[in-house]
Order: C-alpha cells, then sequence, then structure tokens
C-alpha cells in the first residue's frame, strides 16, 4: 500500500513537475494571504501587514528550493539543469561545438564501424553445432615444406575409415555448374560445392526444407541429387516450396532437388549457391587418388579429442601409407590441423586488426584534440571560474559542469558516429562480397552497447584531461593574472604541448603504415604479368554432356567459337586458355623428360599446367622467346607438342636446349618441346614459377572449362555482347560467366591490398588534418596570451624576424618531439605488419623520409600563421591590449 | 537559523503528524495550530514547515488534496495517511521513551 503511493508520488514527480512546482508557488502564497489578513486582523495598515508579513516569511526563494529539495527525483533535475547549462555554453561557440563533434563523430565512428566487422568476422563463433569443435584438416606436401596442403580423396577415404579421433570426417570440393535454362530461363552459371554426403551433418547443420544427403546418394550409381542455397532458391526458383523432388539439369546431368539449406547457412563461402555429393560427380580415379591433392577436408573432433591428438592420428595413418605406397611419389608423410574458424579468417585477421589499431589512433587523437580545445576554452574561461569558485560554487560541481560538457560533445559526436558506422558497414558489406564471413556482418545491440562505452571513455578522457588542467588552487593568482599577463598560462601550455607531441607521434606511426601499404599496393598494381593488360577481355566457359564427350567434339567447338570471334570486326586476336596470369594456380602435374635419367624412386617434379590453343600467346602478347607455338593443323591425337615457360627452361634444362626435348606426362604420353615462352604470373602477388603448355586442340576430355580472352586496339568491352551471342548461337545451353578485362580482373586480385591501404591512408591523412588543426589553435591561443609580452620584447627593440623565429620554435618544438617519437614507434609498428607488405621493405627509407616531410610541412604551415601574426604586431596596440 | 525554539527534524515530523490526526489542515494551520497548542512556546517556521510537509508527502505518510479553506481560497490540506497513522505510533513511543529518559536524567542532577 505505502508502496503504491510512493511510486504514484514518484511518478507524479517525474512526470508532473512543472505542475507541482506551480502548486507550491500557489500553497506559498496561500500562506502569505493568510498572515497578512491575520496582521490586518490585528490592527496594521495594509502596507505594513504586507511587510510584516514577509518578513516573517523570509526568502520565498530559498524556501522553495529547499522544499523542492525534498521532492524525488532531484538528482535528475540537477543532471537535467548542468545539460541545460552545458547545451548553453556550448552553443554560444557554435564553430567549436560543430569542430568538436565532427572529430568525436569521425573517430567514434570508424571504431564502430571497425569493431562492428572485426567482431562479426573474427569474434563471433561460427554459426555451426559446438563450432569450437570443428578443425579443417591438411596433408603436408610431399616434400614437407607447406604444411597446410589440400588433402587426396584416398587419403581422406583411409583417414574416415581408420581413425578413432574424430566424430566426423568430411570432404569437399569447388564445382563450377551449368544451371540450365527451363522454361524460357536463360542458363546460367553456378559456384558450387561437391561435398561428401556427411558435411551438413559433421557441421551439425540441417536443410530448411527437404532432406540432407544419406550415404546412398554419395556413390557414383546413385540418381543425381543436389541441395539448393536459399538464395538460389529465391532467385531462380521464386522460393516455391514445389521445386523439392523437381529435377533440374547441372552440367547437362539430371540432379533432383532435395532440400533447401537456411539463409544464413554459407560454407565454404558466400558465393556458393548449391552443393552435389562428391563421389556421384567426380571420376572415381580421382577420389581413390592417393596423390591428386584436390579437396579441403573438415573434421569434428570426438568427444574430449584435442585437436593435437587428432592430428597426430591422422600424420600416424596417411605415414602408413606413405610406406606403403613407395611407387607413389607425391603421397605425404604427416597432416595438419587447425580451427576451422581461424581456417576461415586466418587471412583477413591481420589486416582487421591493423585497421581496427588504426582507428584506435584515430579515435586517441581525436579525444586529444578535443581535450585540447577544451582546455583552451577551460584557460580562456579561467577568470569567470576563478570568480565563480570564489563566490563559492563547489569545486565538484565545477567538474561535474567541464565533465558534462565534454560528455555532451562525446554523445553528440557519438550518436552522429553511429549514423557513420552503420554507413560504413552497410558500405563494406555491399562492396566486399569477397571478405570472409561477410554475410555475418550486422550493427546489433553489443555494438550499440559498445558505442555507449566509447562515448563514455571518450568523455572521461576529454574531460579529465581538461578539468586536470583547469583544476587551479591558486584562485587569487588567476584572478590577479590579468593585471599583467604577460606570462599568462604557462602551466597550461605545458600540458597542451605534450598532447600535441602525443597526436604527432600518432599521426607519424599512421602515416607511415598507409604510406607502406600504399608503396606495396602500388607495387603490386605495377608487377608485370608477363602479358597484355591493356583492351583484353576475358570470359570462363565450360563445356559439359553428352554433346561434348568425345575430344572431337570439344575441340571442334573451340575451333568453331574461336574462328567466329576472330571473325567478329573490332577483334585483334583472340585465344582460349584454361586460365590467364592472376586468374590463380589453378592445377599442376608431375612429368618426366625423356632424355634425362629417371627420377630416384620417391622423387617427383611438377610444374603449373595450362591448356592453350596455338593463337593464346599472341593474343595475350606473351613473347614467344625460342621456336613456335602450336602447330594448328595438328589436332587430337597428332597434337602431342608442349610449350614451356622461360623459368621451366631454366629450371628443367639448365645449360641445355630444350626444344626438341620431350616431357612424359602421364603414362604414355610423350609431348616434344616446340617452344619457350615468357614467363608469367598466376597471381598478382606470386613471383613467375614455371609453366607447361599443353595444347587445346589435343581436347584430352577432362580440360573442359578455360577462359577466351579476346584483344582489340579499343574499347574491348564492348566485344562482350557480339562473343555472347557467338556463344549462344553456337550452343543456346552454354552460360558464360565472370566477363571481365584484365584489368578489372587484375584489380578484384588485389582488392584487399587497395582496400587496407585506402582506409589507412584515409586514417591518417584524419589524424594530419587533426594534429594540423591542434597545433595551429595552440600556437593562435599561445600567441594570443603573449601579446602584451612580444609588445614589451619590440618595444625593447626585438626584431620581428626574431619573434618570428621564437614563435615559429615555440610550435615546431612539439612537432619535432613527436615525429621523433612517432618514427621511433613505426620502426616496430613497421615490422609487425611485414606480411602484409609486397616488394616493400618494413623501413623504406622513402616512406620514412616522405612522412617526415609530409609532416614538417604540415606543422610548419600550422604554425606559420600564428608566428607571422605575431611578428606583425604593433608594439603600442600589443601594450594597450590589456 | 539556531533560534532556541527551532525544532529538530524529527520531533517537526511528531508534531505535524499529531496536528494532523484529528482532522486535515492546510500549511499555515498547522504552523498556527502547533503554536497555540504547545501555548505559543513553539514556533514553525516556514523555512522548515514546507520542506517537512514536502517530505511527509513524498514518503507517503501524508496525503495533500487541493479544497476550499474557511476564507473561500483553494488551499492544499494534508491529512494522515494509514500508513501515516503507523508512523505517528512509532515516533510517539520514540518520542516517549527519549523524553523519560531525558527527564531521569534531569530530576537526578
Amino acid at each position: 500500500m505505502l508502496w503504491l503511493m510512493q511510486l504514484r508520488m514518484r511518478m507524479q514527480m517525474l512526470f508532473k513537475r512543472g505542475q507541482a512546482a506551480a502548486r507550491l508557488d500557489e500553497e506559498l502564497r496561500f500562506h502569505l494571504d493568510q498572515q497578512i489578513a491575520e496582521n490586518l486582523a490585528a490592527g496594521m495598515n495594509p502596507e505594513e501587514a504586507r511587510f510584516a508579513a514577509l518578513r516573517a516569511f523570509g526568502n520565498p526563494a530559498l524556501l522553495r528550493e529547499q522544499t523542492r529539495a525534498t521532492w524525488s527525483w532531484t538528482w535528475l533535475e540537477l543532471l537535467w539543469r548542468d545539460v541545460c547549462f552545458g547545451v548553453r555554453t556550448l552553443r554560444h561557440t557554435p564553430g567549436f561545438t560543430a569542430i568538436a563533434v565532427l572529430v568525436m563523430a569521425l573517430g567514434i565512428g570508424a571504431n564502430v564501424a571497425m569493431f562492428t566487422v572485426v567482431r562479426s568476422v573474427l569474434l563471433k563463433p561460427l554459426p555451426f553445432q559446438d563450432p569450437d569443435r570443428l578443425v579443417r584438416v591438411f596433408e603436408h606436401t610431399n616434400d614437407g615444406e607447406f604444411s597446410f596442403n589440400i588433402v587426396a580423396g584416398g587419403v581422406y577415404a583411409e583417414w574416415r575409415k581408420q581413425n578413432h579421433s574424430f566424430s566426423d570426417l568430411a570432404l569437399l570440393g569447388e564445382g563450377e555448374f551449368n544451371l540450365s535454362g527451363a522454361g524460357g530461363q536463360l542458363p546460367e552459371f553456378a559456384h558450387g560445392a561437391n561435398c561428401t554426403w556427411n558435411l551438413f551433418s559433421t557441421l551439425g547443420v540441417k536443410p530448411a526444407l527437404g532432406r540432407d544427403f544419406t550415404a546412398a546418394d554419395d556413390q557414383p550409381s546413385a540418381n543425381g541429387t543436389v541441395v539448393l542455397s536459399w538464395g538460389l532458391w529465391k532467385r531462380r526458383f521464386g522460393g516455391d516450396p514445389a521445386i523439392l523432388n523437381q529435377t533440374i539439369h547441372l552440367n547437362r546431368q539430371s540432379y533432383t532437388v532435395i532440400g533447401i539449406m537456411p539463409a544464413w547457412f554459407a560454407y565454404p563461402d558466400a558465393s556458393t549457391q548449391l552443393w552435389t555429393p562428391v563421389y556421384h560427380d567426380k571420376p572415381a580415379s580421382v577420389m581413390s587418388s592417393l596423390q591428386d591433392h584436390e579437396f579441403p577436408v573438415i573434421g569434428r573432433l570426438g568427444p574430449g579429442v584435442t585437436a593435437e591428438q587428432g592430428r597426430a592420428e591422422l600424420s600416424v595413418i596417411v605415414r602408413r601409407l606413405h610406406d606403403q605406397h613407395r611407387n607413389v611419389a607425391l603421397i605425404s608423410k604427416a597432416a595438419e590441423v587447425r580451427p576451422l574458424l581461424e581456417d576461415i579468417v586466418g587471412g583477413v585477421k591481420q589486416p582487421l586488426y591493423v585497421l581496427l589499431a588504426a582507428t584506435g589512433c584515430v579515435l586517441l587523437i581525436a579525444c586529444l584534440n578535443v581535450a585540447n580545445l577544451l582546455v583552451a576554452r577551460a584557460a580562456a574561461r579561467r577568470k569567470e571560474l576563478a570568480i565563480r569558485a570564489a563566490l563559492g560554487g563547489g569545486r565538484l560541481r565545477l567538474l561535474r559542469e567541464r565533465l558534462m560538457e565534454s560528455f555532451l560533445l562525446s554523445a553528440a559526436g557519438g550518436a552522429l558516429g553511429l549514423l557513420l558506422a552503420y554507413g560504413a558497414v552497410q558500405w563494406l558489406v555491399h562492396s566486399r562480397h569477397d571478405l570472409s564471413r561477410v554475410e555475418a556482418i550486422h550493427v546489433d545491440g553489443v555494438v550499440a552497447l559498445f558505442t555507449v562505452g566509447l562515448i563514455v571513455l571518450c568523455a572521461l578522457f576529454a574531460g579529465l584531461i581538461a578539468s586536470w588542467t583547469a583544476r587551479d588552487k591558486r584562485l587569487l593568482a588567476s584572478l590577479q593574472d590579468s593585471a599583467r599577463s604577460s606570462s599568462g598560462g604557462q602551466a597550461h601550455t605545458g600540458l597542451r604541448r605534450a598532447l600535441l607531441a602525443a597526436e604527432v607521434g600518432l599521426t607519424v606511426v599512421l602515416l607511415v603504415t598507409a604510406g607502406l601499404l600504399l608503396k606495396s599496393y602500388a607495387r603490386l598494381r605495377s608487377s608485370d604479368m608477363g602479358c597484355a593488360t591493356q583492351n583484353v577481355l576475358t570470359m570462363r566457359l565450360a563445356l559439359f554432356g553428352g554433346r561434348y564427350g568425345e575430344p572431337a567434339q570439344l575441340v571442334n567447338f573451340y575451333t568453331a567459337l574461336l574462328a567466329r570471334v576472330r571473325a567478329l570486326p573490332g577483334v585483334e586476336a583472340a585465344g582460349f586458355v584454361q586460365a590467364v596470369p592472376g586468374q590463380g594456380y589453378w592445377g599442376d602435374n608431375g612429368f618426366t623428360i625423356a632424355e634425362h635419367p629417371p627420377l630416384p624412386q620417391g622423387q617427383a617434379q611438377f610444374a603449373i599446367f595450362r591448356y592453350a590453343d596455338p593463337d593464346y600467346f599472341a593474343a595475350m602478347r606473351i613473347p614467344i622467346l625460342r621456336g613456335r607455338s602450336f602447330d594448328p593443323a595438328l589436332k587430337l591425337g597428332l597434337a602431342r607438342e608442349v610449350v614451356v615457360s622461360k623459368s621451366f627452361a631454366d629450371a628443367y634444362f639448365p645449360g641445355e636446349d630444350p626444344l626438341g626435348k620431350h616431357l612424359r606426362s602421364g603414362v604414355t604420353e610423350v609431348y616434344t618441346i616446340v617452344g619457350v615462352v615468357g614467363d608469367t604470373r598466376y597471381a598478382v602477388s606470386e613471383d613467375p614459377k614455371p609453366m607447361q603448355y599443353y595444347p587445346l586442340l589435343e581436347g584430352a576430355g577432362v580440360e573442359n572449362n578455360g577462359t577466351l580472352v579476346i584483344r582489340s586496339s579499343h574499347d574491348v568491352e564492348q566485344l562482350a555482347l557480339p562473343v555472347q551471342r557467338i556463344v549462344q548461337e553456337l550452343d543456346h545451353d552454354l552460360p558464360v560467366s565472370d566477363v571481365l578485362t584484365m584489368e578489372q580482373l587484375l584489380g578484384k586480385s588485389t582488392v584487399d591490398a587497395s582496400f587496407d591501404a585506402t582506409l589507412l591512408t584515409a586514417f591518417a591523412t584524419l589524424s594530419l588534418l587533426l594534429a594540423g588543426v591542434g597545433l595551429f589553435g595552440v600556437l593562435s591561443y599561445v600567441v594570443a596570451q603573449r601579446t602584451s609580452e612580444i609588445g614589451i620584447r619590440m618595444a625593447l627593440g626585438a626584431q620581428r624576424e626574431q619573434v618570428l623565429r621564437s614563435v615559429l620554435l615555440d610550435g615546431l618544438r612539439p612537432a619535432l618531439l613527436g615525429l621523433a617519437l612517432g618514427l621511433a614507434v613505426s620502426v616496430g609498428v613497421a615490422r609487425l605488419i611485414r606480411s602484409m607488405l609486397y616488394g616493400t621493405q618494413p623501413l623504406d627509407p622513402g616512406v620514412f623520409a616522405a612522412v617526415a616531410a609530409t609532416l614538417l610541412l604540415v606543422a610548419a604551415l600550422a604554425c606559420v600563421v600564428p608566428a607571422w601574426r605575431a611578428s606583425r604586431l604593433d608594439p603600442m596596440q600589443a601594450l594597450r591590449t590589456e | 537559523m539556531g533560534k532556541p525554539n527551532d525544532l529538530v527534524q524529527g520531533t517537526l515530523d511528531l508534531l505535524i503528524l499529531r496536528t494532523l490526526l484529528p482532522q486535515a489542515m492546510h500549511g499555515w494551520a498547522i504552523g498556527k495550530r502547533i503554536q497555540q497548542l504547545s501555548g505559543e512556546v513553539l514556533q514553525v517556521q516556514q523555512g522548515s514547515l514546507y520542506p517537512a510537509l514536502h517530505r511527509l508527502e513524498q514518503q507517503g505518510w501524508i496525503d495533500a488534496t487541493w479544497a476550499e479553506s474557511e476564507t473561500g481560497r483553494q488551499a492544499k490540506f494534508y491529512s494522515l495517511t494509514a500508513a501515516g497513522r503507523g508512523q505517528l505510533e512509532k515516533e510517539t513511543a520514540n518520542w516517549n521513551r527519549l523524553s523519560a529518559a531525558i527527564d531521569i536524567i534531569v530530576a537526578e542532577s
């Protein structure tokens, strides 16, 4: 009962405070009037009665205050009053407020955005059942040099059969699918995965609709089955559940749709649109090979088994296989495991943490800057504060006011920053589909909480620094100071200089990091691919199904396609290759050289291989250094020629003429080396590796996919549609994918480096700007403070140049100190990011020199205006300013 | 304020609650009543009375309603609540204990 009344009272006091205040006034007035009435009754005249009553009543304002103090929520009212006061003081200086809020917004926004990404990508557990039990499993390479090689099908089968450490092991491989059109739909190319039937159950995920694969689906003799991604189902099949148990055509074979995965499911990556059973799709020879390393493998550790125990057992099994099959050259000798999360995000971990650290620096600089601005304000308001303190303003109350001001700035900045962060995250998700786990990135409650935390932290940091300087125990001194402020506020500027030095130091670190990454990126973009990159168009084709079952059918298609493309007006040259430079490693094969003595048992040599048509080298302007390209007249079984790259010739024919020598690839086929061509890079950031080119027109059968390249003298993109039309006319059921110019293709593969470098440069520029503004602000303030001092000096005969130099040095000293500190720290930081650099030394003298020069230039610019102004002072005017 | 008849806070609460026991009153009347009943010994200052009334109201021991006063003006009338009655009993008991103890000491010396 009592608590109910108290609650009602509290609600009234909270929501009807204005009414309560009016009532109080009314109540007190009634009291006064009663008193007057009584005085009148006692025989006083009206005026006297009134004065006597007022006298007895005391100070009405004080009484009102004291009464109100008994009401609940008074603390809230006081807080509100502080807020109002803070808002009012901030509104007096809109320029200052706008700058401070903007600075905070940028600092907080950048941090919130990066935190969102880091948390979603790196910290959140994978959305699978017991994700910490999931690991990715690797084989070592045969020579033991690389521990994270993908796994051979045969080794996987033995592992799964023999091990006791894992509750299950699943295998998956990339799949490229031509999804045939039905009912007037265009054919479509879809990225997918071939997986063992237990992939989903190993991850602990069930299809949202339909059923999972069973062991019976995952056999060569089974009928084709497919599980679709939610996205593909919605987009291509209109989200109609009737598609279940229907047949669709993939690579011209029938597959029954048995399930739809949930919308959030994205494994191995977000571009995977469908899953098919691997034993059904892949030839038995590949699945049982012990040395064709083709497949990623994942495993779920059994209860109580550590990853190390699992690794040890798999190592023993593969080592035994190696020993049992001495005649098979490339079986590895050991296994490796690592947590699945690390496997998925390992590549982006360091760049993301570097970016997060950079945003942290930006925020620190922003806070220092705002603190600096607040210190300047405090200094300007010193007299006001001293007067208030002298009149009895509590120290705590004044401190609270200062903190409130900094809190208001941080809160406004934080709110704006959250918006900025939201926009930035949206932009990132849309522009970086390739980022691992990009589908998991969301702004959520934790992020909002993080923002609030940041706001409080920034407010305390900036506010406390500012109040610490404002805490002036010598009240009287402050009040007297103004009489002749020739050395006014020297103590204040000491702290501000220290802050500036810290700001400059952080800026230098950011600038150096950004500079190194920019240089890496420039190196990356200018790395010589070994082929034409201007006006070259590429597109991928994959030929599947009965129409291309025979080598002759493949060869006919390629011949017809290339002849028609070359006949198009505007086409200068066209060619076909398995993969163009920059498109990836793709594949290698083992080979022996017929003219060389056989390799010792257990050893093998292998190199990247490509299928190419005779005109490919000319089309890509890959120079033929010796010999010639393939003879276009030789086709099918007659085409037993091979072209090798320069580094291949150097590596395997040192001091010999490779032309006319023979390579034995596989078991029987022998190929004559007819030419040596220039080196190309399979990836932008990798040095050229030995390469062998085999004739496309041999039509060996398995190589049914590749890249069509078209070179033109100008505007090659205009040729995309006519070429696609030719493909459609030749085979209306053949989709074309990845239509990109060489420049776009290479740009895509360097998007990571470009992204990191661009963002860091933006952060560094922002810091530089902040540091410059900070320097300018402090120096201007110092000059204003020293006006009369400078006036006296000039009156006593100081030269303008001397004044200029003295002020300039005054400003440059913290900048120089910061620069030295920053460069020292950068040396350490640069070593930490070594692995993100390409073709750039961590201690690149050019970058360090450029950073130092830029910083000095900006610092000098920021200092020169106040210094010049000081040297222009009119001594008489200056002395009169007080 | 430091006047001799300035009342300690707890005692003022007790006096207000006791004064309100028979009937509801407005602030001015409460002050007058205390003064009258104490034979003009106790004079309640407005500076103490109104904060005390509002504090008691916040605590739910007295309730306030606006009603017409004897002069025909609207005035804020305070009345005792059930909880206030309980509080009055408690404070009366307290007071009796305290004043008895003080009496003993004063009589002894």
